[in-house]
């Protein structure tokens, strides 16, 4: 059977997110015979970023091109993607789970009437049946969770399922769809950036979190100056953000962002088991702590006994000697 | 106007996981409101004391979600529904859920929904935009603060840490971030007046539902645990050496710098 399998792309100031990417590789891991359809929503040309979903592996791209479509809301992305999913009746839609992928997917699953499994970190296959699995009680545990009726929709999770290798040489058919979108209820009246600063967390490779141990705002300075070192986002604990050192937006938890960095370097944070539950499957963990008895040294690969503001200087010193 | 509040009953966030047999273990576990649905009862309290109304908190559980419900009519809410799919639902996904409220509803006067924007133990999100899109109503989730005037509100609404400003209409589904609100402790009086609350309890017969309706479209087959980490190693010796000596482990044995 041949099966066809829609990706949502989703774009962030014009460029493709890294996450529309890794759907398409998680497209083919679902099942690598299936061709794969990219849809991407926006306003005006969309013909680049369909080329370049392309380039990660996309077989062709259908794109939605309306004034309305031009910030993302529910009921304008909703129409512009049921239409392509009905010319299309695809086997399987995957998108990232990402605030928009979280928005939108179970508004198109309960207008599709059909199943939805959020969050994915990988997919096996039993017997040709794709498995899913995904955390649960903010990563404490994992459940693996198949489709028992109806198409294969998915969200998977930022940086878990690497994307294929980009190859500019690929091509394929882009197609531009038009669709009439009306009946918009919820408008966007405007904008507040203040997450500009840097990478997004939930997409970092590497996060420097800092919790009460940086003792106020003024105390992450240096946190933010290591993740600029390092390419990487900053993050806080529930306790920080309570504290207002940073916005809540930082936070890392059971309550706030769930998080899976190649590096975690954990800065005056004791290692509440909320705190844990939102950082613990990181790859590598460092702890940089005062306090020797401090329950974050259980989960760290590393652990510094010291005073943070003494540690971090020398640390940013040591890492601009190596990059 | 007349409110309704989604909830459901989670592990107290305290608690340790423990798996046997491909299940979660919760026989000693204690439960508590969703976090993020506290902040949904919390603006449902704040929003009937400046607009009048009625608050109604409806949970789809079984026996023990009654605890729950009590602790958010203490907490200031009117009045209580269980729907006990106990007997019924072996194991339903969000499809079921979402199907079972949008039952609950209909024929109901309603003018807004608040719900949590996830629940920390299955953390789909999908169960406030599922009923949303199966009500016809427009709906906002994550949102970080609320503003009725009539049947328009302005929401702030938490993407990613940035902040888009939401007009919209009521009748209104939204769905709860953190920062939109304090959520109240129930005061003794509060837990008093609780008791006598009314707390109705309904099955799916009572919805016209039976359990073809709601039959779950995905299945979880596993539930397992994350490895154990191997205990780490804390450096020793003077500061200076030993973020050479992490530098020199992170780039060499880890290769993550």
């Amino acid at each position: 059977m041949s099966d066809k399998i829609l990706v949502i792309g989703e774009a962030r100031e014009g460029e493709l997110r890294n996450v529309s990417f890794e759907a398409v590789a998680a497209a083919k891991k679902i099942n690598s015979d299936a061709e794969i359809v990219g849809v991407i929503v926006g306003e005006g040309s969309l013909e680049g970023l369909g080329k370049e979903l392309i380039h990660y592996g996309a077989d062709r791209v259908t794109t939605v091109s309306h004034e309305k479509l031009k910030t993302y809301t529910s009921e304008g992305y909703g129409q512009a993607i049921l239409a392509v999913v009905n010319d299309e009746s695809p086997s399987g839609i995957v998108m990232g789970h990402t605030s928009i992928g979280k928005d939108l997917t179970p508004k198109l699953a309960s207008k599709l009437q059909t199943g939805l499994i959020s969050d994915a970190i990988d997919i096996e296959l039993d017997n040709n049946q794709p498995v899913f699995i995904r955390p649960i009680y903010s990563g404490k545990a994992f459940e693996k969770k198949i489709i028992t009726n109806g198409i294969t929709f998915v969200t998977i999770r930022p940086n878990n399922i690497p994307p294929l290798e980009k190859d500019e040489a690929r091509t394929g058919e882009i197609n531009s769809k038009s669709v009439d979108v009306a009946d918009i209820r919820t408008i966007i009246k405007e904008v507040i950036r203040k997450a500009s600063k840097g990478v997004d967390l939930s997409e970092a490779n590497v996060i420097v979190a800092g919790g009460r141990g940086v003792k106020s705002e003024e105390g992450f300075k240096p946190l933010y100056e290591l993740a600029e070192v390092l390419g990487g986002a900053v993050g806080a604990s529930r306790g920080a953000c309570d504290a207002e050192y940073c916005d809540y937006a930082l936070q890392i938890g059971q309550t706030g962002k769930v998080v899976t960095p190649d590096l975690y370097i954990a800065v005056g944070i004791s290692g509440a088991i909320q705190h844990l539950a939102g950082m613990s499957n990181s790859k590598v963990i460092v702890a940089i702590n005062k306090d020797p008895e401090s329950n974050i040294f259980n989960v760290a690969d590393y652990g510094i006994v010291g005073d943070l503001f003494e540690v971090i200087p020398l640390l940013i010193e040591e890492i601009k000697k190596i990059k | 106007m007349n409110i309704y509040v989604l909830l459901k009953k989670t592990f107290d966030t305290e608690e340790k996981i423990s798996v046997s047999g491909g299940r979660i273990e919760d026989d000693a576990a204690e439960f508590i409101i969703n976090p993020y649905d506290e902040y949904a009862v919390e603006e449902a309290i704040n929003q009937r004391d400046a607009h009048g109304g009625e608050i109604t908190v409806v949970t789809v559980g079984d026996e023990g979600s009654e605890k729950q419900l009590r602790t958010a009519l203490a907490m200031g809410v009117d009045k209580a529904v269980l729907i006990n799919t106990e007997e019924d639902v072996e194991e339903g996904d969000q499809f079921t859920t979402a199907k079972i409220l949008e039952a609950f509803f209909e024929g109901k006067e309603v003018d807004l929904i608040l719900a949590g924007n996830v629940a920390i133990d299955e953390a789909s999100g999908q169960v406030g935009p599922r009923l949303a899109e199966l009500l016809g109503f427009p709906y906002v989730s994550t949102i970080t603060s609320l503003k009725i005037d009539g049947d328009s509100a302005v929401i702030e609404k938490d993407v990613e840490g940035d902040v888009e400003i939401v007009e919209t209409s009521l009748p209104l589904l939204v769905t709860c971030q953190q920062g939109l609100n304090e959520p109240r402790y129930p005061s003794l009086p509060g837990i008093m007046k609780a008791k006598k609350k009314p707390l109705d309890e309904l099955e799916l017969d009572d919805l016209d539902l039976d359990e073809d309706d709601v039959e779950p479209k995905t299945k979880t087959i596993d539930i397992f645990l994350p490895p154990e980490k191997e205990s780490g190693r804390v450096l020793e010796g003077d500061i200076a050496d030993q973020v050479k000596e992490l530098v020199s482990l992170l780039k060499n044995d880890k290769k993550v710098l």
